[in-house]
């Protein structure tokens, strides 16, 4: 290989890019050193298990793959504004609206997600930590250096350029012949079994590590929602894990699963990719769904409606997410039956799905709506998202989808379902924690600035492609004609960009500006909460409950407030038994990057080397003898003094 | 550390109870790998393309010896755990040597096979066919080949430390994922294997 | 409220299938097309009843139920839920799914066969297959090929066959029919027939590497009369296809319109009964041997044979 072929050349935008990375990659050590905070960095951050740090960390690296993911989407709706444009060239748009998909999904809206669960869930049930603390620091490094893996592409080598779902053969060696989709491959491979131990990990400690009391009918719908998730990763993920294997092996090692010759099935790739493609989509939804019953139920001030049938309703969508995934091909010709049966399976998800629409409208009936920013978002994720519901339920019609499918009202379909559904849920949660765990609120008005900014140019670019959907339009072009008057539809979306984007620069600056200007938050209860995590301070103590809280209902919390009385039993304190930070998780994760790297790039000895390393990490992490430390009574005391006096 | 000692060693602490589960979801997760594999296996071992099928292939013999002898290697490693149960270290440290013995002449059969088939012209390039069945097998060999470095650590530190409630987790653990393996191969051994054959 | 509904229903159609410019889904040639535009029209309806309930009550909620409008000393009552009105957002929307897979089950059986109208003639059989970034179409009872356009006779059943000698394509004449994939080791068909003579605009809708925006081609009707003059006249004016041009056609890249008196079925058959799914295999390997980065001549020159 050579070196300019190593390194992607030609485009003004990938020398830009590889300056900015290159001065990036020099400020950072050089601040640390300036600043001395590498000592900082390490002992606070790299090795953390604390599950509150690694859910920042989470979020964090979800916010810089939202504006990777968001230029690309901004280059893409640049491209298309007017006919015949010349911006992008087809093989560099493909890349783009690839990697669109792909960091947006898995980078952005799994990460974020996963990143919240991580600050509340433990907070959420009353638990001192995670199931396996050490674990779960493992599934971060390993997603953030897939993630970091992926967006390298970028600049060597090459990125991805068959579309997120990568179908064969297009993304096969024969008409994919650069690196990108290795890239593609073992970066989510690497990604991927971060987020199947996130899925392990959160099931265990949701059904072991609940607070006293708390039955699984009395957990918040939060939680509920995450349970139900970790068992759609788990079952899920693994799927992945093969496709994403076999498409490694097909490209690299010559093998003929989905190739077009010796018995290969171009197919089977996109079965594989859907069984987990669809679930994936509701392992990004569910947990926005639990996001917006805690918020609606808060703001309105009422407990939330129906919650069994909430319940219920969540269990019916995991279970339905596994029968649906035909409909992702109801083109391929594979017969009337199949096909009815698959549109069948896919409308009846929107009976349970409706049943928490009303439920979430009869929590507002007869409450005390306050128009706060993270209620403004779930409030507005109600009409826009039923649009969403509905145009799924219109893409299920076997019949009529031979008219959508692969055309821009696809495209308008799914990011009404996942921009209100799970990008609206998270900037929610973001909203509704941030004081939980930084102490201070994110101010209101940049709040319900940024709220408009992006709810109002969401439809603004989104609802024009439902139109260009139905006149023929269809995804992934990178060009058009002028005589097919998609023009200036395709201009009123570039608009909507250009609106949704102040509105993230918005968000980004209430960020930076609450840092600096908002009053400290020192009752640990901003909101007025329902759930566990508001009866601890803010920021929250390292052991999060000084003493574990006791419940006998679900919104106990809110009870107990009310009724004047405390959750713990009256007593002193005990010693904490925490575990001990550790380095070996991020260690294993940079390994595992120049794993894939090299992989990639199929140099075979550095790679074996690598992994080499890898199980050495493992041997030292099985003979190690690390049973973690006590957190004394005295310094518990001194912790909540300290809290307690910021009251006064 | 709160041991609680009415419990088996290996269940005898909180922490030790939440692996315990955790490693069974894992083991979920390992099935739907598996079924997902299967799966691959059976819609294409029809698709044999230029080269051999199944019945022109396989062979009885190796494939009941790799039989017989990782059913007895479950059989060992669960007379592992019981002496385990029973405090007797020598005991329980033998009969774990043995299954990783076993494991290895599985291991070694499988290779010889592997090595027989190469041979033959049917590589894991040749067909559809091929491809999947070497990948469901060498799925298979690769967690085999895992759990001997595994187990083996395992037994280094049982040796070392004694059987307390960690190390007595950890083989607890191990013997999950051995039966495991084992039932993943009586799957193959009945749908690829015997099935091919027919 | 019903004069309103009626109202809003007729300017959703005005506004969807208005005269002057309509949307090419809502603007069927063909009884196919048709079909599944009555039944996008339809469902739109239905959606639009659920989306007007939900939007009324959310609407009704957030006026009535806002803080700022409460008494301070208001408290929310605590509400479990209520059967009654969970059934009814149960059952409503059961109802509801259940109508829309009755016509999804008859709409779709209706476009997976030949037209109704037309059940008893024999179609005209026309293979479309796709290459990068082309599609090739031949006639066999004709005996002739075309390049990245079609000709068909209006109000004759016509059944195209689809495979693909690249990655997966879908083949899709809005106004005529749905899409439906090419796959390279079997064939799909698409049953359709066109009741209007004119030109609709066919295309692949399916991503399928660079140059995917410009596989477009014309589809155009012709009367039954004017078809069989093409026919004719291509068998007289029009070059052989050999095996030596065609393997040229596929390698990748834009081509314009080409046309030929013979078929490229005779010596590359399409994957269909004995040449279906792997049997296939050694000639395509080495049909596909096309060296990806080599940008072929685009040659873009225009043949137009017809009329």
């Amino acid at each position: 290989m050579k070196w300019d072929e190593f390194f992607v050349t030609g485009e003004p935008m990938i020398y830009a890019a590889m300056v900015s990375i290159v001065l990036v990659s020099i400020a950072i050590p050089a601040g640390l050193t300036y600043f001395k905070k590498w000592g900082y960095l390490w002992r606070e951050w790299l090795t953390t298990v604390d599950h509150k740090k690694i859910g920042v960390m989470y979020i964090i690296a979800a916010l810089l793959m939202l504006f990777r993911g968001g230029v690309d989407a901004l280059l893409m709706r640049a491209q298309t504004a007017v006919p015949n444009n010349g911006l992008l060239d087809g093989q560099h748009y493909n890349e783009i609206f690839t990697t669109h998909g792909i960091i947006m999904i898995l980078f952005m809206a799994m990460p974020f997600i996963i990143g919240l669960m991580n600050v509340v869930i433990p907070l959420q049930i009353g638990a001192r930590d995670v199931a396996f603390p050490r674990l779960n620091a493992v599934s971060f490094w390993l997603f953030f250096f897939g993630a970091m893996l992926l967006n390298i592409s970028f600049v060597i080598g090459g990125s991805p350029d068959a579309g997120w779902s990568a179908y064969f053969p297009l993304a096969s060696l024969e008409f994919s012949p650069t690196v990108g989709n290795n890239y593609y491959s073992l970066a989510l491979q690497i990604a991927g079994i971060g987020t199947l131990m996130t899925g392990i990990n959160f099931l265990v400690t949701i059904l072991k590590m609940r607070a006293p009391g708390m039955k699984l009918m009395k957990m918040p719908m939060f939680t509920w929602s995450i349970l139900i998730t970790s068992v759609i990763i788990v079952f899920a993920f693994p799927v992945l894990t093969v496709a994403l294997a076999l498409m490694m092996l097909d490209r690299q090692f010559g093998t003929q699963f989905f190739t077009m010759q010796n018995g290969g099935m171009d197919m089977l790739w996109a079965n594989l990719f859907w069984v987990w493609g669809h679930p994936e989509v509701y392992i990004v939804i569910l947990p926005a769904f639990g996001i917006y019953s805690e918020i609606i139920a808060t703001f309105a001030r009422k407990n939330l409606y129906g919650y069994k049938s909430m319940v219920y309703s969540m269990v019916a969508i995991s279970l339905l997410s596994f029968l649906v995934w035909a409909h992702h091909f109801y083109t391929m010709g594979h017969g009337v039956m199949v096909n009815s049966v698959f549109s069948i399976t896919t409308m009846a998800i929107a009976i349970p799905t409706g049943v928490k629409i009303f439920n979430w409208l009869f929590t507002l009936r007869r409450g005390k709506i306050s128009f706060t920013t993270p209620m403004l978002y779930a409030l507005a994720f109600i009409p826009i998202f039923t649009i969403g519901g509905v145009t799924g339920v219109m893409l299920a019609m076997a019949s009529a989808d031979y008219q959508y499918h692969n055309t821009m009202f696809l495209v308008a379909h799914f990011h009404y379902v996942l921009i209100p559904g799970t990008v609206f849920g998270v900037i929610a949660g973001f909203h509704y924690w941030f004081p939980k765990v930084f102490g201070f609120k994110l101010n209101e008005r940049l709040g319900k600035w940024s709220f408009w900014f992006i709810a109002i140019s969401f439809n603004v670019t989104f609802f024009p492609l439902f139109i260009l959907g139905l006149n023929g339009m269809t995804r992934r072009m990178y060009t058009y004609s002028e005589s097919t008057g998609y023009g200036p539809l395709n201009m009123l979306s570039m608009v909507g960009a250009v609106g949704l984007t102040i509105g993230f620069i918005l968000l980004v600056y209430n960020i930076y500006w609450s840092t600096r200007h908002e009053p400290r938050e020192v009752t640990g209860d901003p909101w007025d909460g329902r759930s566990l995590e508001w009866s601890t301070h803010s920021p929250v103590p390292e052991y999060n409950f000084a003493k574990v809280p006791e419940v006998d209902q679900l919104d106990a919390f809110w009870f107990a407030k009310k009724e004047g009385r405390s959750l713990t039993q009256e007593g002193g304190y005990e010693p904490i038994h925490m575990p001990n930070n550790n380095g070996q998780p991020f260690i294993m994760g940079f390994l595992f990057f120049f794993f894939g790297f090299f992989m990639v790039f199929s140099w075979w000895i550095p790679a074996i080397v690598a992994g080499l390393l890898i199980l050495g990490t493992m041997a030292y992490r099985t003979f190690e003898q690390d049973h973690g430390h006590y957190i004394s009574v005295e310094e518990i005391e001194r912790t909540e003094n300290a809290l307690r006096g910021e009251k006064e | 550390m709160k041991v609680d000692h009415s419990l088996p060693l290996e269940y005898s602490t909180e922490e030790n109870k939440l692996k315990v589960l955790g490693f069974w979801i894992f083991l979920g997760a390992e099935i739907v790998l598996f079924s997902t594999l299967f799966a691959v296996y059976f819609t294409l071992q029809h698709n044999v393309g230029n080269g051999p099928g199944g019945s022109q292939l396989f062979e009885l013999t190796p494939v009941m010896i790799e039989t017989i002898v990782l059913l007895s290697s479950s059989f060992t490693i669960g007379l592992g755990i019981h002496a385990m149960r029973l405090g007797n270290k020598k005991a329980m440290m033998a009969f774990f040597g043995i299954t990783l013995l076993f494991g290895l002449g599985f291991l070694g059969v499988e290779i010889t096979e592997f090595v027989t088939y190469v041979h033959e012209g049917a590589t894991m390039q040749t067909s559809a066919f091929l491809s999947a069945l070497f990948t469901l097998l060498g799925t298979h060999g690769a967690h085999v080949t895992f759990g001997l470095l595994w187990g083996s650590a395992i037994l280094l530190q049982v040796k070392k430390r004694g059987l307390t409630p960690e190390t007595a987790n950890k083989s607890f653990i191990f013997s999950l994922y051995w039966h495991f393996l084992d039932v993943v191969w009586i799957f193959i051994f009945s749908f690829v294997y015997l099935k091919g054959m027919m | 409220m019903k004069k309103k509904w009626l109202l809003f229903s007729s300017f959703l159609i005005l506004v969807l299938s208005g005269c002057d410019n309509p949307l090419l889904i809502f603007d069927p040639k063909g009884p196919q097309a048709k079909t599944i535009s009555d039944t996008i029209l339809f469902s739109i309806l239905m959606m639009a009843g659920i989306l007007f309930v939900v939007y009324v009550l959310f609407t009704f909620m957030l006026v009535k139920y806002r803080a700022s409008k409460m008494d301070e000393s208001y408290e929310p009552p605590h509400e479990e839920g209520s059967k009654w009105l969970e059934i009814t957002w149960i059952a409503i929307p059961v109802i509801i799914v259940v109508i829309l897979s009755v016509v999804t089950v008859r709409s779709t059986t209706d476009v997976e066969s030949t037209p109704k109208a037309y059940a008893n003639e024999t179609p005209l059989i026309i293979y479309a297959s796709s290459s990068n970034w082309k599609w090739h179409f031949s006639y066999p009872e004709e005996g002739i090929e075309t390049v990245n356009y079609v000709n068909i006779p209006e109000d004759r059943p016509i059944e195209f066959r689809l495979y693909s000698y690249g990655p997966i394509s879908s083949f899709w004449i809005p106004q005529l029919a749905g899409q439906k994939y090419a796959m390279s080791d079997m064939v799909t068909k698409i049953h359709l027939a066109a009741d209007t003579p004119g030109s609709y605009m066919g295309k692949n809708s399916n991503f399928s590497g660079k140059d995917f925006a410009h596989m477009e081609f014309e589809a155009q009707v012709l009367t039954e009369k004017d078809f069989d003059e093409w026919v004719k006249d291509v068998k007289e004016t029009a070059p052989a296809l050999t095996e030596q041009e065609f393997n040229h056609l596929l390698e990748p890249g834009v081509l314009g319109r080409k046309t030929y008196k013979s078929t490229h079925l005779e010596f590359s058959p399409a994957p269909e009964g004995e040449h279906a799914g792997h049997q296939h295999g050694g000639d395509m390997e080495m049909e596909m041997e096309m060296d990806m980065t080599h940008e072929s001549e685009s040659d873009i020159q225009g043949e137009h044979h017809h009329n």
